[in-house]
C-alpha cells in the first residue's frame, strides 16, 4: 500500500487486516544530520538534516528556489482529536510540514483505569489508547513516513495505574517513545506514590529493552504552579529523580529526554530568566537528551501572542540545545487544537530553527554574567535535595507538600501539593514479592526466582516464547463496544464522501466548524454581542466567541468567532477557474535574455488609475521587467494615437493598455481605436496589443480587435508568459 | 510545609566554596540517595498492573489478564507472581500455559492453585 499525495488517506484500507499487522521497527530514530556547509539552493547550512521526499516548505520558500531545509532536531506535533481516524489525517499534514515525532494525547481519565482498554471508543481531549488504535496509527505512520521519506516516531503515555501493561502494549505495537514519570502520577493524578514508583520501574525496564525514548513529566510543575518561574530549583530535582530512577531501571541515558519548558514569559523579563534555567539544566544533565517544549502555562486565546512566545522559546532552544523541539498549537488557549494550528506550531519551530542555523558559532553567552546565577540555581536544587533526605526521602517530602510550592526554594509559601504515602488511588495495592516469586517472561524488572532446574537461553523459553519475541502470541481484540467505535463513526463519513459532499472542518471530518473574525467599533461587551448576532443573521449555528482583542475601550474590539456551517456543498457542482497559463520563471528569464522585447504601456482614455498597470510592469511588484522585458511607461490618460506613435518610435513588440470599463463603453471605443490606428500606420502585424483592467476579460478584448485581455488578479508572470508564447 | 522566608544566604554557605563540577557531582550524589531506596523497594514488590503485564507478555489478552490477576489477588497469591502460578499449573497438568490460563479464567484448576501455593510449601 502506498499513499497518493492527491488522495485522502483511506481509513478502510488502514483498518483492513489489522490483526495481522506487525510494526516494521521498534525504538527511537533521530534525524540524519547533514555535513556542515551543506548547500540548499544558494545557501550553506550547518545545523540541518536530510530533506524530505514530499513536503510543504515555509510560505516564503518560492523566493528561494522552494528549498525546505529540515532542522537537525526532531520536531514534535501533539495530536488530540479524540478519534484516531482523524488523528492519523492530522499526522499526515504535520509530517508534510516537518514533524517526525507524533505525540498522541490520551483521553481524559485513562490514567485512572486499572487495566487496558480495547477497541476504538471516542475520547475527550485525546484518544483512549488501545491496541487497535495504536496498530492503526502505527500502520498509518508507516505509510506516511514512506510518503515523506523520513521515519516517524510515534509517541504516547505510560502513566496512570496501568503503566506496566501499557509499556508492554507499546513495546508490542512499535510505539517509539513515551512519557513516563511516576512523579506525574503522584502530583497530578492522585495515584498512590508507592504504587507509582513500583510500577514505574517495571514499565521503564520494558521501554528500555525496546530502545524506546522516554520523556519525563517535570514540565508539569511549570504548568501547575501559579508562579512558574519560582519552581526552577524543584524542576532540577524532579528531572534528577526521574532520570536516575530510569537509569537504575535499566534505561540508557541517551534514551532519556528531559521535558523542559522555559518557565516564564512576558511581561516578565523572560529571556534572561529562561536562559539561566536552560543553561543550568543542560550543565547538570549533560549526559541526557533534551526535549524542549514551548510554554503553555501562560498561553492566552490570542494566536499571535502564543506564536510570539513560542518563537522566543525556540530561539532559546537554538542558543542552548534541543534534541527534540516540541510544538504547542497556538490555539491551545482557546480550543482543542485545530488542523491549521498544529501546522502553525510545526512551522513556528521549523522557521525559527532554520532561521537561527549555526547561531551558536556567532554569539556567545557572557559567562561572567550567567555563572553566579547558574550556581545559585544549582545550590537551591541541592538544598532542596538535602532537606528531602533529612525528612526521610521522597515519599516523606511529597507527603509534606515540598513540591509545586510557589516559593523560590528555600523560600516556602506553604501551598505545595501534598500527597500521603499511604493514600491516593491504588493505595495498599502493592504486594511484596515472596522468595519464590517468579515471572517467566523477558524484560522483567526486579527480583525473579527463575527455576534453576530448567534449561533456557532467554527467560521466555520457559513458556515457549513471550509476545516480545514471538509477536504471533499477541491476541488482537477488535471491538468491545457495539455503539462506540470507528465503524459507527465512519458510516456517516463514508456516505457523505460517496456523495461528494464537502463541509469545512477544523478537527473532525464534516464537523462544519469555521472561524470568522470582525472588528466592531464598540465596547468589548457590545462587540461580542454584535458579533454573535451577526453570525445568527448569517445562519451560522452555535456561534461562540473564541478570542477578543480590545483595540481601544470604545473605538473597537476585534472578535474571533467559531460557528458551524449548516450545509454541504457538492464537489461535482463546483466549477474550478481555468488555470492561468504560466511559464516557469527560469524559462522566462532565458527567453527574454535571448529575445529582447520592448513594450509601451499606459492607461488609455480618461483613466488616471495606474496602480494595476504599475504592478504588471515594475520589477518591485514582480512585473514583466523582472523577467527582462524593457518597458516605456507613457503615463495616465494617454490618447490611443500617442500609444501607437510611441510604439513606432521605440520599435515596440507590444502595447500594454490599461483601461477601466465604463457604462458608455468608452473602453470599447478605445480598443477599436488602437486596433484601427495600428492598421492605419502599418504596424498591426508587428505589434501585439494587450489590454488589461479589473473588469477586462480576454473574450471582450478579442471581440474588439485586441490580441489579448487580462482581468483581475493578473500578475506580471501571466503577461510575460503571453509575450513569450506569442511573439515571433 | 510551613511558609518560610528565603534563607538561601545562610543555608548555602557550605556550598559556596564548591566548584561547579563539585556542585554537579554533589547534586547527583544526593539524587542517588533519594532514588536508591525507591528502586530497591520496586525490585522487591509487585502490583496488579505488573502482574497483568507479565500475563500479557505470556500471550493472554487484556481481559484474561485482568480476570486472572483479580482472582490471584483475591487469593492473596499475587506475591508468588501471576505468571508463575499459571506456568506452574500448566506444568503440573501437562498442558500449555495458554490452555491453563484459559481454564483458570473459566474458573477451573483453582483447587490446584490452592494445593500448590497455599502455605508456601512450594518454596
Amino acid at each position: 500500500m502506498k499513499l497518493d499525495p492527491n488522495k485522502n488517506l483511506d481509513i478502510d484500507n488502514i483498518l483492513k487486516d489489522l490483526d495481522k499487522y506487525r510494526p516494521r521497527r521498534k525504538g527511537w530514530t533521530w534525524r540524519k544530520k547533514l555535513p556542515p556547509g551543506t548547500k540548499k539552493g544558494d545557501f550553506e547550512f550547518y545545523d540541518i538534516s536530510e530533506d524530505l521526499k514530499n513536503s510543504i516548505p515555509l510560505p516564503t520558500a518560492h523566493y528561494f528556489g522552494n528549498i525546505d531545509p529540515q532542522p537537525d532536531a526532531v520536531i514534535t506535533s501533539e495530536i488530540a482529536s479524540g478519534r484516531f481516524e482523524e488523528d492519523i489525517r492530522r499526522m499526515r499534514m504535520a509530517a508534510w510540514h516537518g514533524a517526525d515525532h507524533i505525540m498522541v494525547i490520551r483521553t481524559l481519565g485513562q490514567s485512572h483505569i486499572d487495566s487496558l482498554i480495547e477497541g476504538t471508543p471516542e475520547g475527550i481531549g485525546g484518544i483512549p489508547i488501545t491496541r487497535k488504535q495504536l496498530r492503526a496509527s502505527r500502520k498509518a505512520c508507516d505509510l506516511i513516513e514512506d510518503e515523506v521519506g523520513r521515519p516517524i516516531n510515534f509517541h504516547s503515555y505510560v502513566s496512570g495505574v496501568a503503566g506496566p501493561e501499557i509499556a508492554v502494549l507499546f513495546a508490542e505495537e512499535g510505539v517509539n517513545a513515551a512519557h513516563q514519570d511516576p512523579q506525574y502520577n503522584v502530583l497530578y493524578r492522585g495515584i498512590n506514590p508507592i504504587r507509582s514508583f513500583v510500577d514505574a520501574a517495571v514499565a521503564k525496564h520494558i521501554m528500555a529493552e525496546e530502545g524506546m525514548l522516554q520523556i519525563d513529566g517535570a514540565h508539569n510543575a511549570n504548568a501547575s504552579a501559579k508562579k512558574a518561574w519560582n519552581v526552577m530549583p524543584e524542576l532540577l530535582v524532579q528531572h534528577g529523580i526521574n532520570s536516575l530512577y530510569s537509569v537504575k531501571a535499566g534505561m540508557k541515558k541517551e534514551n532519556i529526554a528531559l521535558s523542559t519548558v522555559p518557565p516564564t514569559t512576558v511581561p516578565s523579563p523572560e529571556f534572561r530568566m529562561n536562559l539561566i534555567y536552560a543553561m543550568t539544566l543542560r550543565e547538570v544533565f549533560k549526559d541526557y537528551k533534551f526535549r524542549a517544549q514551548m510554554n503553555t502555562r501562560y498561553i492566552e486565546s490570542d494566536l499571535f501572542d502564543a506564536t510570539r512566545v513560542h518563537v522566543l522559546n525556540t530561539v532559546l532552544s537554538k542558543l542552548t540545545s534541543a534534541d527534540i523541539q516540541s510544538t504547542i498549537t497556538p490555539d491551545e488557549g482557546r480550543n482543542v487544537p485545530w488542523h491549521i494550528n498544529s501546522i502553525r506550531g510545526v512551522e513556528t519551530a521549523k522557521h525559527t530553527m532554520v532561521s537561527l542555523d549555526d547561531i551558536k558559532e556567532y554569539v556567545q553567552i557572557n559567562e561572567e554574567k550567567v555563572r553566579p546565577q547558574i550556581r545559585d540555581l544549582k545550590m537551591r536544587a541541592i538544598l532542596m535535595l538535602e532537606e528531602m533526605i533529612e525528612k526521610g526521602g521522597y515519599f516523606e517530602a511529597v507527603e509534606d507538600g515540598m513540591f509545586v510550592d510557589n516559593g523560590y526554594y528555600p523560600e516556602r509559601q506553604g501551598d505545595g501539593i501534598a500527597r500521603p504515602k499511604d493514600g491516593g488511588i491504588g493505595a495498599g495495592s502493592v504486594v511484596p514479592r515472596d522468595e519464590d516469586y517468579m515471572a517467566p517472561v523477558c524484560n522483567h524488572f526486579g527480583y525473579n526466582n527463575l527455576p534453576k532446574d530448567e534449561e533456557y537461553d532467554k527467560v521466555c523459553d520457559l513458556i515457549g516464547g513471550c509476545t516480545l519475541h514471538n509477536p504471533d502470541k499477541i491476541q488482537y481484540i477488535d471491538e468491545l463496544d457495539e455503539t462506540d467505535n470507528v465503524e459507527q463513526r465512519m458510516s456517516n463519513y463514508r456516505e457523505n464522501k460517496k456523495k461528494g459532499l464537502i463541509k469545512p472542518e477544523v478537527e473532525w471530518s464534516h464537523d462544519g466548524v469555521i472561524q470568522i473574525d470582525m472588528t466592531i467599533p464598540d465596547t468589548p461587551e457590545y462587540a461580542e454581542a454584535a458579533a454573535l448576532e451577526i453570525c445568527k443573521k448569517m445562519n451560522l449555528e452555535d456561534p461562540q466567541v473564541i478570542s477578543k482583542t480590545v483595540l481601544h475601550p470604545s473605538e473597537g474590539t476585534y472578535v474571533e468567532i467559531k460557528a458551524k456551517v449548516p450545509f454541504f456543498v457538492k464537489r461535482d457542482e463546483l466549477t474550478l477557474p481555468k488555470k492561468p497559463d504560466v511559464m516557469e520563471p527560469e524559462e522566462l528569464f532565458e527567453y527574454f535574455k535571448n529575445r529582447k522585447v520592448k513594450v509601451v504601456a499606459g492607461t488609455v482614455g480618461n483613466d488616471e488609475h495606474n496602480v494595476g498597470l504599475r504592478e504588471i510592469l515594475d520589477i518591485k511588484h514582480g512585473g514583466i521587467e523582472k523577467y527582462g522585458v524593457k518597458y516605456t511607461y507613457l503615463g495616465t490618460s494617454v490618447p490611443p494615437e500617442k500609444m501607437i506613435d510611441a510604439a513606432i518610435e521605440i520599435g515596440a513588440d507590444a502595447i500594454l493598455a490599461s483601461m477601466i470599463v465604463t457604462h458608455n463603453d468608452i473602453h470599447i471605443e478605445s480598443m477599436k481605436k488602437l486596433h484601427e490606428l495600428a492598421i492605419e500606420k502599418g504596424i498591426r502585424d508587428k505589434v501585439k496589443i494587450i489590454v488589461g483592467g479589473t473588469q477586462i476579460n480576454n473574450d471582450m478584448a478579442k471581440a474588439n480587435g485586441m490580441d489579448a485581455g487580462f482581468g483581475r488578479g493578473t500578475k506580471g508572470l501571466h503577461v510575460a508568459t503571453y509575450l513569450a508564447k506569442n511573439l515571433d | 510545609m510551613e511558609p518560610r522566608k528565603d534563607d538561601f544566604e545562610v543555608r548555602s554557605k557550605k556550598l559556596q566554596k564548591m566548584t561547579d563540577e563539585q556542585l554537579d557531582n554533589y547534586f547527583w550524589e544526593l539524587v542517588e540517595k533519594v532514588v536508591d531506596p525507591m528502586i530497591d523497594m520496586a525490585s522487591k514488590n509487585t502490583s496488579q498492573s505488573i502482574e497483568r503485564s507479565v500475563l500479557l507478555r505470556m500471550g493472554f489478552n487484556s481481559m484474561q489478564a485482568k480476570e486472572l490477576v483479580n482472582k490471584i489477588f483475591e487469593k492473596n497469591l499475587l506475591s508468588k507472581g501471576a505468571g508463575h502460578i499459571v506456568w506452574k499449573v500448566a506444568k503440573e497438568n501437562n498442558i500449555s500455559v495458554k490452555e491453563a490460563g484459559e481454564k483458570m479464567v473459566d474458573g477451573q484448576l483453582w483447587d490446584e492453585v490452592d494445593r500448590i501455593f497455599k502455605g508456601g510449601e512450594n518454596v
